[in-house]
């Protein structure tokens, strides 16, 4: 299990100023399990993870793999980066372009002394290139790789040297949207199959939620949440959290009678409706209320009230063609609410359409606006 | 950043100290010994100001900065246009044959100054110039002409060495260019000369500025031409004040120190002006994402004006001062050239100077210098510049800085510092080629770093880093990785440094002893006693082995560098 504790990492910036790039980040990862940093760019992911690798020296903190203290300022322990034993792939890749395919994979091997045989080597750096399909491009140079077989190269010598704990840093960003795709499906089942401990890091979410055991979303420094994809996305803890995964809509309102956790109701500039909340919410505390777009159902006849649903009346004001799917903005009051349906759906523009978002979909937080400025 | 142990800093904090040494020790004794007096048999040195009072009260004081000022100003603007046309013209248009001329345009920087020099006394003297002469029977008259013995002599030689240097410059500026913008203008209606000054040269002014800026600290740094064309006839800048000074008898070392000590300071200035505007226009940010391609402007008929100025160029700086050298190489006495000096024709001055024991000397001493100074360089910058690029460690601009520091130091003042320093200090390099080799790796240690830098800054870090995380230690890291990563800019910088060690002449002046002769030294004895068809015999000889090497490190080059990281 890697953990991390109460991680604290600055850099100086040009011009001499200290940037906190990471502040008391703390999270563990069990064996096996893919871990997921998600945030904007500038959030400190790439920070954490270079924390991890031991590039970066963290001014406090902790990290311990498998109960192995590789950094912990409280007993001056720092493990330089080549005594880890992390493999990492980089978000350039880093190939080196002065050697070939198998040169490439094999180095990390040849560095580590004498212990293995060239014939070892050559065995070990065969095998993990066929795990990647480079078997055939071994003699290539390296410099003549595609995008894609370059990343794949890139994951060969990092997991050739059999890691304790794989580091991925974007390692997706700078292939081209089909084969991105691709690779999510083989670099999952790699991970599944190695049974690797692995930290991804990536500005993407649908990557994040597509690959991940956990994710945490991470602005300016910290870690906003940790969750599941699921809880992620359909339960967010804030306003930067929901925005940042996926598009939705926010309804500012003012809680009218203090709940437990679970339902309470709230008043928003449409109306009142009940919703679900994360925390204990007092009277009169100003939320925001999430609702994804996929939430906010849509038909031409009026619906029978369901006990507890948000039930109202709106007009259509413009339709995008999605394919696989339509999005309509719909005019409820002076509130305009994105909602994405069924391209069967025709209602004209203009029109009268019926709104309906189950309490269980409608998300309030706390209304801490823009995250966690100030804070 | 990665921390590491005393083992591997150690040797990094050697090299500080060394490079610190071999910057600021010189340059302290020069300063001390401006300000104390001759020492003679009977009076030991002690403090005064009087050669700053010398070098600063006399009525000459206005004369010498005047003439410095007017020889660099005049050099460094007649280099820049120079250079900026014909870098122009081969960027922009689609004048024929322009790889051609651009190989010619560079063949001056490996001419050593000294030959150049000479071959355009053969040209341009008012007795023996050939110009002269043939105007002189043209227009059957005994007017002189051209008399190079002047300041605009001066300026016309020492700018025409110096063009490729701004051609070098501008071209560079002119290829990080968006050529859609000349297009736009040409599309507006806009005449050629027209678009090179109201879109091109206001595009490129802070390359101007820059490139200005280095080619006046150069021409204040010139010691052939002054020394040749300037001292005869009583035109003294600051150099050449430098060099009478210290073979004045009895010899005013202190004076000159004065006078380089003023230098210097000009110099400074000037690299630390060069230094502000690069660093205003993002320093490293040359090369945009967006890769233009570079398109060439269809001139039309001004392709014959612009074929026609690469012609004369490259007339005047290789075709004649070579063919002049050659000519005068196959006398057995100078003679102008005619038909009847075509019948004594001889190869008795390859034969005489192939005679002389020296010349085997000089030959191995200037290949030896300058291999060893070039290897030392690159190997010891390469560290240096990494340990700037790369760590975070307190100090590193310091070690930048010192190393950088020479490129302040003309030629002339670093050996006259030197000299100085190592007469002081009981070490026993004096007279030995051991000095020339400080004098050489100190003057191009900046060349060094800079080449290094360049290179290490395309070596994109996450390259090391996987090395790291592949359990490399620091030390394989940079033997497996950078150093591989580095040989294209090793490899240009090392053949750059071992051309410019070759030609050196201005540090070596002041630093050889009989024995350690190097090829440059050798041509001015023969010229100081007047044997000038041995000169030009040893001068074509010399031209002959650098461009052989040019070639050959051209050919090693593509063979063994790496095309591109």
């Amino acid at each position: 299990m890697l953990s991390v504790r109460s991680l604290h990492t600055d850099y100086a910036a040009a011009g001499g100023a200290v940037v906190n790039a990471v502040q008391d980040v703390s999270f563990d990862v069990p064996d096996g399990e893919l871990f997921t940093l998600l945030g904007p760019s500038g959030c400190g992911k790439t920070t954490t993870l270079r924390s991890i690798a031991g590039l970066e020296r963290p001014r406090a903190g902790a990290i311990e793999l498998n109960g192995r203290v590789v950094f912990s300022s409280d007993k001056r322990i720092f493990v330089a980066p080549n005594r880890r034993n992390f493999g990492m792939v980089f978000q350039s890749y880093a190939i080196w372009p002065h050697m070939n395919v198998f040169q490439n994979a094999a180095f990390p091997l040849e560095v580590r002394g004498g212990k293995l045989s060239r014939k070892e080597i050559a065995a070990k750096v065969m095998g993990v290139l066929r795990a990647v399909a480079l078997d055939d491009l071994a003699d290539r140079a390296a410099t003549k790789l595609s995008g894609g077989q370059q990343q794949r190269l890139a994951l060969a010598r990092a997991l050739v040297m059999e890691p304790q704990l794989l580091l991925l840093d974007e390692p997706l960003s700078n292939l081209d949207a089909k084969l991105r795709e691709r690779m999510r499906f083989e670099l999952k089942r790699i991970q599944r199959e190695l049974g690797l401990t692995t930290v991804y890091v990536t500005h993407d979410q649908t990557e994040a939620l597509a690959l991940s055991h956990m994710i945490a979303v991470m602005n300016q420094g910290r870690i906003v949440q940790i969750g599941s994809p699921r809880d992620i996305y359909e339960r967010p803890s804030d306003r930067f959290v929901a925005d940042f995964v996926g598009t939705t809509n926010f309804l500012d309102a003012v809680v009218l009678a203090g709940g437990g956790e679970g339902g309470c109701r709230v008043r928003a500039a449409l109306g009142d409706l009940n919703v679900q909340c994360v925390d204990r919410l007092a009277a009169n505390a100003a939320v925001v209320v999430s609702v994804r777009p996929e939430d906010v159902e849509l038909s031409e006849q009026p619906q029978k009230a369901t006990d507890g649903d948000n039930f109202y009346a709106g007009t259509v004001l413009a339709k995008a063609f999605l394919g696989d799917c339509l999005d309509f903005q719909v005019k409820i009051g002076d509130f305009v609410m994105l909602a994405r349906v069924h391209p069967s759906l025709r209602t004209p523009v203009g029109d009268t359409v019926y709104v309906r978002m189950r309490a269980e979909k409608c998300i309030a937080v706390p209304d801490r606006r823009g995250g966690h400025e100030g804070i | 950043m990665r921390g590491g142990d005393w083992r591997t800093w150690l040797p990094i904090a050697a090299v500080v100290v060394l490079v610190a040494w071999l910057t600021l020790v010189p340059l302290g004794f020069m300063l001390w010994q401006s300000v104390l007096s001759p020492q003679t048999a009977t009076a030991a040195a002690r403090f005064t100001l009087d050669n700053y009072r010398t070098a600063y009260g006399s009525a000459d004081t206005a004369r010498l900065l005047g003439n410095t000022l007017k020889f660099a100003l005049g050099s460094a603007a007649a280099a820049f246009c120079f250079g900026a046309l014909l870098a122009w013209i081969n960027e922009r248009t689609d004048t024929p044959m322009k790889s051609l001329f651009f190989a010619l345009t560079l063949v001056p920087l490996i001419i050593p100054g000294i030959l150049f020099t000479v071959s355009w006394i053969f040209l341009g003297s008012p007795k023996i110039g050939l110009i002269n002469l043939v105007l002189q029977r043209v227009f059957a008259t005994d007017a002189v002409f051209v008399d190079i013995y002047s300041i605009p002599g001066m300026i016309w030689v020492d700018s025409l060495h110096y063009s490729p240097m701004a051609f070098l410059l501008m071209t560079a500026a002119f290829r990080s260019m968006d050529p859609a913008l000349e297009e736009q203008a040409f599309m507006s209606g806009a005449t050629l000369p027209r678009i090179l000054i109201r879109i091109t040269l206001r595009l490129a002014t802070p390359a101007t500025a820059a490139a200005l800026l280095i080619l006046f600290v150069r021409a204040l740094e010139s010691f052939e031409v002054p020394a040749l064309l300037g001292l005869p006839v009583g035109i003294e800048v600051y150099t050449s004040a430098i060099y009478d000074a210290i073979h004045a008898y009895p010899s005013e070392v202190g004076l000159a120190s004065a006078y380089g000590a003023t230098l210097l300071v000009i110099t400074s200035l000037c690299v630390f002006l060069n230094l502000r505007i690069a660093g205003r226009g993002s320093r490293h940010a040359t090369v945009t994402g967006k890769g233009f391609r570079p398109r060439l402007l269809r001139i039309g008929r001004w392709r014959y004006l612009t074929t026609g100025v690469f012609l004369v160029y490259v007339a005047l700086v290789v075709a004649l001062p070579f063919l002049v050298l050659l000519w005068s190489s196959l006398q057995r006495f100078y003679s102008v050239p005619s038909l009847a000096a075509l019948k004594t024709l001889t190869i008795e001055p390859y034969r005489t100077v192939l005679a002389y024991p020296e010349i085997g000397l000089a030959f191995r001493n200037s290949i030896v210098l300058s291999l060893v100074s070039a290897t030392l360089i690159m190997l010891a910058t390469s560290a240096l510049c990494w340990v700037v690029v790369r760590t975070r460690l307190p100090g590193r601009a310091l070690i930048d800085n010192l190393a950088s520091l020479p490129l302040v130091f003309p030629g002339l003042v670093l050996g006259l510092a030197i000299m100085v320093c190592y007469l002081s200090l009981p070490i026993g390099v004096y007279g030995t080629l051991w000095i020339m080799l400080i004098a050489y790796v100190t003057r191009f240690l900046p060349y060094g770093m800079r080449y290094n830098t360049a290179a290490l800054l395309q070596v994109h870090q996450e390259l090391e880093e996987s090395a790291a995380m592949s359990g490399a230690s620091l030390g394989l890291t940079f033997g497996r990785i950078v150093l591989p990563l580095l040989r294209p800019g090793l490899v240009a910088g090392w053949i750059y440094i071992i051309i410019v060690s070759i030609r050196e002449l201005a540090s070596s002046i002041l630093l050889y002893s009989p024995g350690t002769e190097v090829f440059s030294v050798m041509i001015w004895e023969l010229w100081q006693n007047g044997q000038y068809v041995e000169l030009s015999a040893l001068g074509v000889m010399m031209i002959l082995v650098l461009l052989g090497f040019v070639v050959l490190a051209e050919f090693l080059g593509r063979r063994f560098g790496l095309a591109e990281v």
